[in-house]
C-alpha cells in the first residue's frame, strides 16, 4: 500500500473520509433543498426547473457519478468502521451504562444511517428512475403532477416523513462530528459549530418532511 | 456516632485465568457508608479468606486517585457513577441500602482479562513507547524561563498531562477506542516548544501502534470525556486528528 492509502486506512484516516464525504453530502442536501422548495411555488416553476436541468443532462450525469461515489464511500466506510469497532469489544458489559455518558443519537449513527440508506434506495427507485427514465420522464414535463400523485399515497408519504426525521438525527450528530474529526474543535468556535449543526439538521429535516406533509394534507393529492 | 450500615448485593465478575470463561458471582455484604469501594472489596476478601475461599482479584495502588491502577466498571460506568474520580475515590455513601451493584472488569479486545477484575493494560504502555516521550540530552538543570512558553499553552499541556493512563476512556467507549488516552499523550508535548522537533513523527507512530493493537475508532460520542477521572477534554482528540492530518499533508 502506498502511504496515501495507508493513511486513509488508519483509524483517523477512516474518520477523515467519513467526515469529508459527510460534509460533501451536507452541501449536496442544501442544493437538493433549494430545488425542492420550488415545489411550493406550484407546477409551473418546478416543471420549468426540472426541464432546464434535463437540458444539461451530460453535466448532470457527471455530477451524479461523483455524488454516487461520495455516497458509496460514506456508506462503505461507515459499515466497515462499525464492523471493526464491534470487534474491538468482543464481550459486552452486563450493565450498559452508556446512557449516562453519551447521547443516544451519537451511539446510533449506523442505525440512523441505515434508515437513510433504505430511504435513499426507495427514493431513487421511485423519484429518480421515474424522472430520468420512467413515467414522469415520458409525461411531457409533468414532473410536479407526478410528485403530487406519489405523495397522495399515505404509506409512501409517512415513510418519507419518518425517514426525514431520522435524517435530522443523523445530521445533528454528523455535522459537529465532522468538525471534531477535522480537528476544528476550539473553545471559541465549537459551540457555534454545534448550534449551526443543530439548526442545519432540523431545518433540513423539517423542510424535506414538509413536502409530503404539504401534498398529503394541504394539497390533498388533487391533480 | 452509630452509623447505619448498608446492606448490599454485589455481582462480581469471577474468572480464573486469561483463557477461561468467567461469570458473575453474587455476594451479600454489610458495609459502612463511610467505607470506600475498595475498602468494601478488602472487607469482602477478608471474609472470603477466613472461609478459605479464593479472594476477588482487583488492582489498586495509591488509593488517592493519582496512579491510575484501579480499574473497575461499576454499574456499567468505568470508575463508578460519580464523575471525575477514580474507583479508589468512590465511597459507599453513593449507593442506597439494598442496592445490587454490578462490578465488572474493563472490557476491550486490547485489554485481556488476567484474573477476575484485573486486565492487562500493557497495550497503553506500548503506545507510549512508540512516541510518548521527547528525546533530549539530560545535561545540567536549565535556567528557569529560558524557553518562553505562553501561559495558555502551558495550561492546556498540563491539563493533557493530568491523564493517569487508567484506560477508563477505552472502557467507556462503545468502540473500545483509546483515542482520548493517545491524544492526551500527544497533546502534552504538541503544546510545548520541547515537543516540536518530534511532533509529527510522534503522532504518526503512536496512532500506528494504537491501530495495530486492536483498539476501535472514534465515533465522537464523547463518552470518554464524561467518564475520565481527570476530565481530559475531547479537544485533545481534535488536536491529535489535526496533527495527524497535518503530518500527512506535510509528508513528514
Amino acid at each position: 500500500m502506498s502511504w496515501f492509502t495507508k493513511a486513509l486506512n488508519s483509524s483517523i484516516g477512516k474518520k477523515f473520509v467519513m467526515a469529508l464525504t459527510g460534509i460533501c453530502l451536507i452541501l449536496f442536501l442544501i442544493i437538493h433543498m433549494v430545488n425542492n422548495l420550488t415545489l411550493f411555488a406550484g407546477p409551473e416553476l418546478f416543471n420549468t426547473v426540472v426541464k432546464n436541468l434535463d437540458g444539461i443532462k451530460p453535466l448532470i450525469r457527471v455530477i451524479e457519478v461523483i455524488l454516487a461515489s461520495i455516497f458509496i464511500l460514506h456508506i462503505f466506510n461507515g459499515v466497515k468502521l462499525w464492523l471493526e469497532n464491534k470487534k474491538a469489544r468482543p464481550e459486552p458489559y452486563a450493565v450498559n451504562g452508556s446512557s449516562k455518558n453519551s447521547t443516544l443519537l451519537s451511539r446510533t449513527m449506523i442505525w440512523s444511517g441505515s434508515v437513510v440508506f433504505i430511504f435513499l434506495v426507495i427514493h431513487l427507485r421511485t423519484m429518480w428512475i421515474s424522472f430520468n427514465f420512467g413515467e414522469a420522464h415520458h409525461s411531457d414535463h409533468k414532473y410536479y403532477e407526478f410528485v403530487a400523485k406519489s405523495f397522495s399515497d399515505p404509506v409512501y408519504s409517512v415513510f418519507y416523513i419518518v425517514a426525514m426525521i431520522i435524517l435530522g438525527f443523523h445530521l445533528n450528530h454528523g455535522f459537529q462530528s465532522a468538525f471534531q474529526t477535522f480537528g476544528w474543535n476550539n473553545t471559541k468556535y465549537f459551540p457555534i459549530v454545534e448550534k449551526v449543526g443543530f439548526f442545519y439538521a432540523w431545518i433540513m429535516a423539517l423542510l424535506f418532511a414538509a413536502i409530503p406533509v404539504y401534498f398529503l394534507f394541504f394539497y390533498g393529492g388533487n391533480v | 456516632m452509630n452509623v447505619e450500615k448498608l446492606n448490599l448485593t454485589l455481582k462480581i465478575w469471577r474468572q480464573k485465568s486469561i483463557n477461561t470463561p468467567g461469570s458473575f458471582v453474587e455476594y451479600k455484604i454489610s458495609v459502612s457508608p463511610d467505607s470506600s469501594f475498595l475498602e468494601m472489596l478488602d472487607d469482602l476478601n477478608n471474609d472470603l479468606e477466613s472461609k478459605n475461599l479464593e479472594p476477588v482479584a482487583f488492582e489498586s495502588d495509591c488509593r488517592e486517585g493519582i496512579c491510575g491502577t484501579c480499574d473497575l466498571v461499576i454499574q456499567g460506568q468505568p470508575h463508578g457513577p460519580v464523575p471525575k474520580i477514580a474507583t479508589c475515590q468512590l465511597h459507599m455513601r453513593n449507593f442506597r441500602d439494598g442496592e445490587t451493584i454490578w462490578v465488572e472488569p474493563f472490557r476491550a479486545k486490547a485489554f485481556p482479562i488476567i484474573k477476575d477484575l484485573i486486565v492487562d493494560r500493557t497495550a497503553l504502555d506500548k503506545i507510549q513507547q512508540a512516541g510518548g516521550f521527547i528525546s533530549v540530552n539530560t545535561g545540567s538543570v536549565p535556567d528557569g524561563n529560558a524557553i518562553p512558553i505562553p501561559k495558555d499553552h502551558a495550561g492546556l499541556s498540563m491539563d493533557a498531562a493530568a491523564c493517569i493512563g487508567c484506560g477508563a476512556c477505552v472502557a467507556a467507549c462503545k468502540n473500545a477506542s483509546a483515542m482520548l488516552f493517545v491524544s492526551a499523550k500527544v497533546s502534552q508535548f504538541a503544546l510545548l516548544p520541547q515537543g516540536q522537533p518530534e511532533r509529527y513523527q510522534r503522532v504518526q507512530a503512536m496512532v500506528k501502534v494504537m491501530d495495530e493493537l486492536g483498539f476501535g475508532s472514534c465515533s465522537n460520542t464523547y463518552a470518554c470525556e464524561a467518564e475520565c477521572p481527570k476530565g481530559i477534554s475531547v479537544k485533545n482528540i481534535a488536536r491529535m486528528n489535526r496533527d495527524y492530518l497535518m503530518a500527512k499533508v506535510k509528508a513528514e
